[in-house]
C-alpha cells in the first residue's frame, strides 16, 4: 500500500481516522441518552455525543470532498461496513459502566485535544479550520471527563475501585493512538498532520497528572491492541454497533428525514 | 429579465435579521447570537455567511431555514447561504443588547471567569454549577445558594 499511496488517498484515510473516531466514540456515548445515573450526567453525556457527531460531519464532510467520488458524510457514515472504518479501537469497546465510559472519553479527550492543538497549526487550512472551531468542544469535554475521573477515581472504595478496572481494562487500547504508518509519514511531509508518536509525552504528562490525582495506578504494561485506525481487524463489537447505527439506512436505502 | 430589482442595502438586511429570534432562545436574535457573519450582495445573489455555534447544534438547520423565510418574506429570492466555520464562533461576538436580554430572560450571560457574574433572578453573587452541561449545547446548569432558583448559564467559548 506504501509505494502505491497517493497524496490524495493518505489525506482520505487520515481524514476517515478523525471523523470515524468522532463517529463511532458520539454514537457510542449517545447510548446512554435516557439511561444515565443522574439526569445531569444524562444531559451531558448527550451533549458530549452531540458534539462528537457535528464534528464528524465536517471531517466526514471533507473525506467526502477529498475522495471526490460523489459520497456525503452521511454515506461514509451509514453506507461502509466495519473493514472500511479507521477509528481506534478505544473508541468501539463497548460502555459497560458509568466509570468505563467516563475513563474511556478521559483517555480519548486527552488525545483529542493534543491532536487538535497541533492541526490547528495544519498546511491545509481547511483541516486547521475544522480544528479551531472543534478544539473550544474538545477542551470542554476534557475538564470534564478529567473532573470526573478525578471525583471517582478519588472517590468511595467502591467508585475507586470501578476506576481502576476501568483503566486496566482501557489500558491496552491507549497505545494504538501513538502508532505510525505510511497515511501518517505521507501527512507529516505535507505539513498536514503532526506523527502520532510525537504526541505521547505530551499526552503521558496530561494522563500521569490526572490519573494521579484520582489515586489510580498506572498498569506497567505498553501493550496494544492495533488495527482499528488501520483498518486491518476491528474488535467484534464494531460490527455490533453498526447494526444498530445503520440499520435505518439499511433497511430503508435513500430514507431521509 | 429587464425588470430592475430594488436590491436593498445591507444595512435594512442586517436590520432584518437581527429581528429573526434565535430558535431556542427566541429572546435574542441571530444578530445578537454573533453567528451572521457577513451580508453582500453578488449580482443580485444575496449572500449571507453564517458561523454554527456548536458543531453538532440541532438548531443550525432552523437557523438557515429562518435566515430564508425571513427574507423571502421580505421579496428577496436568490439567496446563498454560506456556512462559514473559521474563524471559529466565540461569544465574545454576542451583542450586549443580547447579552442583557438573556439576563432579563433568567439566562445568566457568558463570561470570561468562565462562570456566571450573578444569579440572573436576584443578582446574588452566591452560586454553585451543577452540571458543566445544559438543556442545549450552548448552557450549563447552574444554581443560586440565596434564592435557590436553579437556572442556565449561557458557557463562554
Amino acid at each position: 500500500m506504501a509505494a502505491t499511496l497517493t497524496q490524495d488517498e493518505a489525506l482520505f484515510q487520515f481524514l476517515l481516522r478523525m471523523g470515524d473516531n468522532t463517529l463511532i466514540l458520539g454514537h457510542r456515548v449517545s447510548e446512554w441518552c435516557g439511561h444515565a445515573p443522574v439526569l445531569e450526567e444524562d444531559i451531558a453525556l448527550a451533549n458530549t455525543a452531540l458534539d462528537l457527531i457535528g464534528q464528524t460531519q465536517m471531517w466526514l464532510g471533507l473525506a467526502g470532498e477529498v475522495q471526490g467520488a460523489g459520497k456525503s458524510a452521511d454515506d461514509l457514515a451509514f453506507l461502509r461496513d466495519v473493514w472500511d472504518f479507521r477509528n481506534v479501537l478505544l473508541v468501539e469497546v463497548p460502555n459497560e459502566d458509568f466509570g468505563r465510559t467516563l475513563m474511556r472519553q478521559f483517555l480519548f479527550d486527552a488525545w483529542h485535544s493534543i491532536q487538535l492543538g497541533h492541526l490547528m497549526k495544519s498546511s491545509d487550512p481547511r483541516i486547521a479550520a475544522i480544528a479551531a472551531k472543534t478544539s473550544k468542544e474538545v477542551a470542554y469535554h476534557l475538564e470534564r471527563s478529567a473532573d470526573t475521573v478525578v471525583g471517582l477515581g478519588d472517590g468511595t472504595e467502591e467508585s475507586h475501585g470501578f476506576m481502576q478496572a476501568a483503566l486496566d481494562y482501557l489500558w491496552p487500547y491507549v497505545g494504538e493512538m501513538f502508532t505510525s504508518d505510511a497515511v501518517d509519514a505521507a501527512m507529516v511531509d505535507a505539513g498536514i498532520a503532526p506523527d502520532p508518536a510525537a504526541l505521547r509525552s505530551d499526552y503521558d504528562a496530561l494522563i500521569l497528572r490526572v490519573l494521579g490525582d484520582a489515586t489510580l495506578t498506572v498498569p506497567d504494561s505498553r501493550f496494544a491492541h492495533k488495527g482499528g485506525r488501520t483498518g486491518a481487524m476491528h474488535t467484534e463489537h464494531l460490527g455490533h454497533l453498526l447494526t444498530h447505527m445503520q440499520w435505518l439506512q439499511r433497511a430503508y436505502p435513500g430514507a431521509s428525514w | 429579465m429587464n425588470q430592475v430589482f430594488e436590491k436593498p442595502s445591507t444595512d435594512q438586511i442586517w436590520e432584518w435579521l437581527d429581528a429573526v429570534p434565535d430558535p431556542e432562545i427566541p429572546v435574542i436574535s441571530l444578530v445578537d447570537l454573533g453567528i451572521i457573519r457577513g451580508v453582500e450582495w453578488q449580482d443580485d445573489t444575496l449572500v449571507v455567511s453564517v458561523t454554527p455555534t456548536y458543531s453538532g447544534c440541532p438548531a443550525t438547520a432552523i437557523i438557515n431555514l429562518d435566515i430564508e423565510t425571513a427574507l423571502r418574506d421580505r421579496g428577496i429570492d436568490k439567496i446563498q447561504l454560506k456556512t462559514q466555520i473559521s474563524p471559529a464562533w466565540t461569544t465574545d461576538w454576542m451583542s450586549q443588547k443580547g447579552r442583557a436580554k438573556l439576563e432579563d430572560y433568567g439566562i445568566a450571560p457568558p463570561q470570561a471567569a468562565g462562570g456566571p457574574e450573578r444569579c440572573p433572578n436576584c443578582q446574588s453573587k452566591n452560586v454553585t454549577r451543577v452540571s458543566q452541561f445544559g438543556s442545549t449545547p450552548c448552557k450549563a446548569h447552574w444554581r443560586c445558594q440565596d434564592c435557590l432558583e436553579p437556572f442556565d448559564y449561557f458557557k463562554c467559548i
